[in-house]
């Protein structure tokens, strides 16, 4: 199953199913029904950081120092908790200004300086270039290891292998072939590739399931769990060591190295930034990939070290390379199908590398190298050409296959000498380099393109001394003098052991010297003069990203120019036909409705400049804009003074923002008060016309009494005293009457006084029987008492359920039967508050009264024969009174055995303080 | 915005904790010679305290607030 043809086949069946994906994925893009706008999706395209030097390079590293080599999975897991500012901020700057790569946002925040862009590019491609050749080494290594199936040899590779023969040569142009059809077929303003983030995602899902596979078979079908294999740990003296976290002796500072350039790395190389940053469809979904991309990590992580125990132990002696370990064990058990797998895998870890670090260096090297230097010594040329396009893609094409010969001519230089982690090491060193550019650029508005230049030429050229060239020397195509006497034989210059410093591992000792000459160039030259006009454009630009402000470079732009000379130059990179298109529908978007705009007015310009920076790149996209346009050059300080102005109309827009909020929120609070309002009035004249009609009644028969006193002046005496009696009676009803309803309507529109306190409830109805004891003993009645001492506190107003009782009282009072009545007033406790019932043993009330006396102005009895004897107020407002305490009102009655009104309080909220005091008395 | 503010301050306080457990001198206290159920304290630990940073970040920015 592992003979040459099948390998092959599996192979480019493989890479044609990649190839499938990605065509899917642009042809939904194509359709905007994009298949990546997914935070699962995101999260796993970042995981192309994961490349062989994880699937093989781990299993190596950690054979040789146990947990060592986790720090640079620990390293990104930190950055991507600040990744929701960090990342954040990178994507809206990206997106604002359609910046395609990390040359060009460096470039275009130090004033769009081609020198810089060209710097930024030149250090990311030596720098990526060993990192290359690792997965070039890998790739091959486990194509001949594959090949040799049954038995295990290591691939001999020896530098006098001609080119020819050399098998990694031909892997290299495969991987050119790939990634050029892949990446670069046709010319996008944005430089997205949703297809290629398809199949990206897809690829890190294989080599995670992959490894889990091998992982899970050498720890399970080898050994007998993560405990056995360990055991060896302490039972063979060889392991011991590695059962620590500093096996080497580099100490601590190698380890914390690690994790600080890691975490750089997961930022700034090529790769990183084009799928995080460039890549990003949605900026929400840096919320899941936040702890999704970590938690990957963590997986594909968790066998490494049962891996290379059991390749240790395993291969014991037999000169098996440990970043094999991966691959040779399942190879020595005969499991071919794993084998296959996890070749498989580790293609996919080295094609998804490949593919996006070269696409993502091969449109730096055009927009920031070759069309700068196009521009400058062809101006003429290019001018004359009427469409760019293709002449941009052959450019992307040639920078992808030199970028992969280089790195197969890294890997035949130095290959060897090296362990994969040691090789994409140098690699993580050099892109570290973009850190302090980068991150002040975002937070530091002092930075100069001078400062920049010389911070990254002075980390760039420290990190070639102290690691680049020994890597050449260990390999000896450099004097092995170089290393242990120093450049010149001066001692203080050894490449490793810089002016002296030793104790050091050589990556800290390169992050070292590499920062010091970085951030102290980049700061202190920075510092030597103040930003230029573009400069200070800029750092507005990219410092204040996340605060929402409109097109900065619009109102920065003055001058003329023509919208034709506009789109024809847009034409000449796009394609006419592309121009013609996005030109008319910006107009549509513009409010011209033709789609012809006659003036070119400042953001057209602008807009026809990003354009053109999405394709060449912004410092080119200036040039040429410029060389189309009569520009008139703005002096720093009317760049200030715009960019003062532009920030004062910020603030009075928040200002008119906030103003305009708050008078929104008076409206609402208007509108409710006037329906308060309106209600309030229904209720008065709901209340008048009952009135009215009550107040009718007692106004009536005073009125014809007194008018039979004055009729009749030879009435009796005793008549006219029956009479007078009644009209004074009949007044103090129209009276209280009165009061009630004044009573009643306060509290129904919330206008009451009320005085809430805590009171003790026995106290109330022993006042309220003792305010009433005269009409009881006018009717000769009993009252029984059943009041338990000290019952809790309840908050209520004292005088309102005073008010409340006499009510209650007096109208048990009105019907008892002279001489036998029997009033019961009890206090009870409930689980949440305390329940006052009246009871009497009068005529009772109907089922069906027992809702109606609760009503206003209802009175029950037979009203034809009996004078009705209250207001017909005093229930309902009652039951008002209790219900405001949050208590209810209600009765109980069975016709001819009397009434029993009751009411319940709860109990008034426990306060620690009141509840100590109770206690400590 | 309140709620973007703390789910932000999470995140950094994860950072920060993963910053001091991931290096010297916490990282030192287990690094020695020792088992826990059968596997080496150091790998234990390692593993632990990074499952446990995202952990955090996970419940940071997932979780829905009331």
């Amino acid at each position: 199953m592992l003979e040459a043809p099948v390998v092959i086949a599996v192979s480019l069946c493989y890479l044609g199913l990649l190839f499938a994906v990605a065509w899917w994925g642009d042809k939904r893009a194509d359709q905007g029904k994009s298949i990546i706008a997914n935070p699962t999706i995101y999260a796993l395209s970042m995981a192309v950081y994961c490349t062989t030097w994880t699937f093989y390079g781990s299993v190596g590293r950690a054979a040789v120092s146990g947990i060592g080599f986790l720090p640079v999975y620990l390293g990104p897991t930190l950055v991507m908790a600040l990744g929701w500012f960090l990342l954040l901020k990178m994507i809206r700057i990206v997106k604002a200004n359609r910046i395609t790569s990390i040359a060009d946002f460096i470039s275009s925040r130090y004033g769009k300086s081609h020198l810089l862009g060209g710097l930024v590019t030149i250090i990311a491609v030596v720098g990526i270039i060993p990192y290359i050749a690792l997965q070039l080494k890998a790739v091959s290594s486990s194509v001949s290891l594959l090949l040799s199936y049954p038995d295990i040899v290591m691939p001999d590779r020896s530098a006098t292998m001609s080119v020819a023969a050399d098998m990694s040569f031909y892997i290299a142009l495969i991987l050119a072939a790939f990634t050029i059809v892949f990446g670069t077929r046709h010319l996008d303003a944005t430089e997205r590739h949703e297809g290629m983030v398809a199949a990206i995602a897809l690829e890190s899902g294989v080599k995670l399931v992959a490894f889990l596979a091998v992982g899970g078979f050498v720890t399970y079908g080898l050994y007998d769990g993560f405990g056995d294999i360990f055991e060896h740990i302490t039972t063979n003296p060889e392991l011991r060591h590695l059962a620590t976290a500093i096996p080497s002796g580099a100490g601590y500072t190698g380890w914390f190295s690690l994790i600080v350039l890691s975490g750089m790395a997961v930022l700034f190389l090529p790769r990183q930034f084009q799928v995080a940053v460039v890549e990003n469809v949605n900026e929400a979904h840096l919320k899941r990939a936040a702890w999704l991309f970590p938690l990957y990590l963590l997986l594909i992580n968790i066998f490494v070290l049962p891996i290379a125990l059991g390749g240790l132990l395993h291969f014991a002696g037999q000169g098996v390379d440990a970043d094999t370990f991966v691959l040779t064990l399942p190879m020595s058990q005969r499991q071919e199908g794993l084998a296959l797998l996890v070749f498989i895998g580790g293609l996919s870890a080295a094609t998804g590398m490949v593919i996006v670090e070269t696409i993502a260096l091969s449109t730096m090297v055009c927009n920031d190298l070759v069309m700068p230097l196009l521009l400058r010594h062809k101006r003429m040329a290019i001018e004359e050409a009427k469409d760019l396009s293709g002449v941009l893609l052959s450019i992307r094409r040639g920078a992808i296959v030199l970028i992969l010969l280089l790195g197969y001519l890294y890997f035949r230089l130095a290959g060897e000498a090296y362990a994969l982690v040691a090789i994409g090491l140098i690699s993580f060193s050099a892109v570290a380099q973009f850190a302090p550019a980068m991150i002040g650029g975002m937070y530091w508005r002092g930075g100069t393109r001078g400062g920049a230049l010389a911070g990254l030429a002075a980390g760039f050229m420290v990190w070639a001394y102290t690691l680049l060239l020994p890597s050449f020397a260990k390999s000896g195509w450099l004097p092995d003098e170089f290393l242990t006497q120093g450049l010149f034989g001066i001692e203080l210059l050894r490449p490793q052991q810089l002016f002296g410093l030793g104790g050091f591992d050589e990556i800290s000792h390169c992050l070292f010297w590499s920062f010091l000459a970085n951030i102290g160039a980049y700061v202190g030259v920075s510092l030597l003069r103040p930003p230029m006009v573009a400069e200070a454009t800029q750092a507005t630009v990219f410092v204040d990203a996340l605060k929402n402000n409109g097109p900065v470079g619009a109102a920065l732009w003055r001058g003329r120019a023509k919208v034709s000379d506009l789109q024809e130059l847009v034409g000449r990179f796009l394609g006419p036909t592309r121009a013609q298109t996005l030109f008319v529908a910006y107009a549509r978007r513009r409010g011209h409705a033709d789609g012809v705009m006659l003036e070119a007015d400042a953001q057209l310009v602008q807009f026809a400049e990003s354009l053109l920076a999405g394709a060449i790149g912004s410092a080119s996209a200036r040039v040429m804009v410029a060389s189309v346009a009569k520009e008139e050059p703005l002096s720093i300080e009317e760049v200030m003074h715009i960019l003062d102005e532009a920030s004062q109309l910020r603030t009075y827009s928040r200002e008119l923002e906030r103003k305009s909020r708050e008078l929104t929120a008076a409206t609402l609070e208007l509108q409710e008060a006037n329906e308060r309002l309106q209600e309030l009035d229904r209720v008065k004249d709901d209340i008048m016309s009952s009135v009215t009609h009550e107040l009718r009644t007692p106004l009536t028969s005073i009125r014809a009494f007194s008018e039979l006193l004055r009729d009749d002046p030879r009435m009796h005496l005793a008549d006219r005293e029956r009479f007078l009696g009644l009209i004074v009676s009949e007044a103090e009803r129209l009276t209280r009457l009165i009061n009630q309803t004044l009573d009643l309507a306060k509290i129904e529109s919330g206008r009451a006084d009320w005085n809430g306190c805590e009171l003790d409830l026995k106290e109330v109805i022993e006042q309220s029987i003792a305010a009433t004891s005269q009409l009881f003993r006018e009717k000769g009645a009993d009252v029984e008492l059943d009041l338990p001492d000290n019952p809790p506190l309840i908050l209520a107003d004292r005088d309102r359920l005073i008010q409340v009782m006499l009510n209650l009282l007096s109208n048990a009072v009105k019907f008892l039967a002279p001489g036998s009545g029997r009033v019961r007033v009890a206090l009870q406790r409930l689980a949440d508050g305390l329940e006052v019932s009246v009871a009497d043993n009068g005529p009772g009330i109907r089922a069906e009264d027992q809702q109606l006396i609760f009503e206003k102005f209802r009175q029950v009895g037979d009203t034809m024969t009996a004078k009705p004897a209250g207001t017909g107020l005093g229930l309902p407002i009652s039951r008002r009174i209790v219900e405001h305490f949050g208590g209810k009102l209600w009765v109980e009655s069975v016709p001819g055995e009397g009434a029993t009104f009751r009411f319940t309080l709860p109990f008034a909220p426990v306060r620690e303080t009141a509840v100590a005091v109770a206690e400590g008395a | 915005m309140h709620r973007r503010v703390l789910a932000g301050d999470r995140l950094v306080a994860a950072f920060l904790i993963g910053c001091v457990l991931f290096n010297y001198p916490l990282l030192s206290l287990f690094d020695r010679h020792t088992q826990i159920f059968g596997i080496p304290l150091v790998f234990a630990y390692v593993f632990f305290a990074w499952a446990a940073v995202i952990a955090v970040m996970a419940w940071a920015v997932e979780r829905r607030f009331k």
